[in-house]
């Protein structure tokens, strides 16, 4: 089945109703999409699909079908740096879903528009103080 | 454990028509479209049924218009299309106030009107939205169209009037007369079923419908028709414990349900006074 994948055309062999995040990992080897609850409720699993943010848990593979999927390794941002500098990432299992879910945030966005935004993505490390602060300094 | 995939078949019709004969000869079927709840299902062990239907293809259901006076979400607009839709806003605010509180954006951004309505979980955030609304649920096979009034459309928990070869295709809501009010109560602000919902539309006769307190949605028509008739809110809130059935599940008991109604609903009288 043929997709686009961090920016490159790639046709990759899954049952159609395979989850997205087991083709992620398993088939194309990108083991940066974690998981976490495996229902939609922790947001570790968050990839791009055609821009939007979304749990690839909850993803029939089938649904990507001539879509573009952007996971964390697609990604270079200063916001990485961000967390690694503010604290954003401590155990780490939630931050590349944290990441892919704030990409789009721009470091001035009024906390309650950050908050409405993470609210899909759980943390149990940071308390999030630490992780709205790595969005606003993100440079 | 979670279900293995391989002998799960996955049906991918790319016109309504097609979806529809696929829903009648190819039977038993399951619709997906979001799969938000579905997969859910998938993951833990507990999906039922060994053929689905994708519908994600199909999409002239997406479009949210206006159809006269009437406004026509089709069924497979997602919360997030609810969100950002002029249309919605104007005319449902309180639908838009409903999808905001669903989940987190990941499932706003994936979970779908239809599969809401359809999957018929007496906590759905946007049913009381369309019970206050008077919604009319397009129903369509490939003998034709049924349109069946939303008060008529579940007979009992997760139950409802649809057929098993019938796809929800739109929800219809005629004008709405009065001042649009939601709340939902919960654990927490995101990604919590709620344990009390709400929506209600204030107006000579003002009409209230509460999820998570029956077996169904439900409208409270003796509470209705009291408030209408200029009864106190002390009386309003004794009928309303009344005429909602909570039970006592994981997510809250319910004693807690009839007081966070009874609560509800007079905010919902000061709030829209």
């Amino acid at each position: 089945m043929k997709f686009t994948l961090n920016g490159k055309k790639v046709d990759v062999k899954a049952h159609p109703m395979a989850r997205l995040l087991d083709v992620l990992r398993e088939e194309c080897g990108l083991t940066g999409t974690k998981e976490g609850c495996g229902e939609g409720e922790c947001g570790a699993c968050t990839v791009l699909v055609d821009g939007k943010p979304v749990v690839s848990c909850l993803v029939p593979f089938a649904q990507v079908r001539g879509a573009k999927v952007r996971t964390i390794e697609g990604v270079q941002d200063p916001l990485q740096k961000a967390f690694v500098t503010e604290g954003g990432a401590q155990c780490g299992i939630c931050t590349p879903g944290m990441i892919m879910a704030s990409l789009h945030l721009k470091s001035d966005a009024p906390p309650e528009e950050v908050r409405a935004a993470l609210a899909g993505n759980l943390c149990r490390c940071t308390g999030y103080t630490a992780i709205y602060r790595s969005i606003r300094k993100r440079r | 454990m979670r279900t293995a995939v391989s002998p799960l078949e996955l049906l991918e019709p790319r016109t309504l028509p097609e979806a529809l004969r696929m829903l009648r000869d190819r039977r038993p079927v399951t619709p997906l479209a979001g799969a938000t709840d579905l997969y859910v299902g998938l993951n833990f062990g507990t999906l039922n049924g060994r053929r689905f239907l994708d519908l994600s293809r199909l999409e002239p259901l997406r479009a949210i218009r206006a159809r006269g006076a009437s406004l026509s979400i089709g069924a497979l607009a997602t919360y997030t299309d609810v969100i950002r839709s002029p249309l919605v806003r104007r005319r449902l605010p309180m639908l838009a106030a409903a999808a905001r509180e669903v989940g987190g954006v990941q499932i706003q951004n994936r979970g779908t009107i239809g599969g809401n309505v359809a999957n018929g979980s007496p906590a759905g955030d946007t049913l009381p939205v369309f019970a206050a609304a008077e919604a009319t649920v397009v129903l369509r096979s490939a003998a034709g169209e049924r349109r069946v009034a939303f008060a008529e459309f579940y007979t009992g928990y997760r139950k409802s009037v649809m057929r098993d070869d019938e796809l929800i295709v739109a929800l219809e809501v005629p004008p709405v007369p009065g001042k649009q009010w939601f709340r939902k109560v919960g654990t927490r602000l995101a990604q919590a079923i709620s344990k009390v919902v709400i929506a209600a539309v204030r107006a000579p006769r003002s009409r209230i419908a509460l999820g998570s307190v029956g077996p169904t949605v439900l409208r409270v028509p003796r509470t209705e028709e009291a408030l209408a008739a200029g009864a106190p809110i002390a009386e309003a809130r004794r009928l309303l414990q009344e005429e909602i059935r909570p039970i006592d599940d994981l997510r809250s008991t319910a004693a807690y349900r009839r007081r966070v109604a009874a609560n509800l609903i007079a905010r919902f009288w000061s709030e829209t006074s």
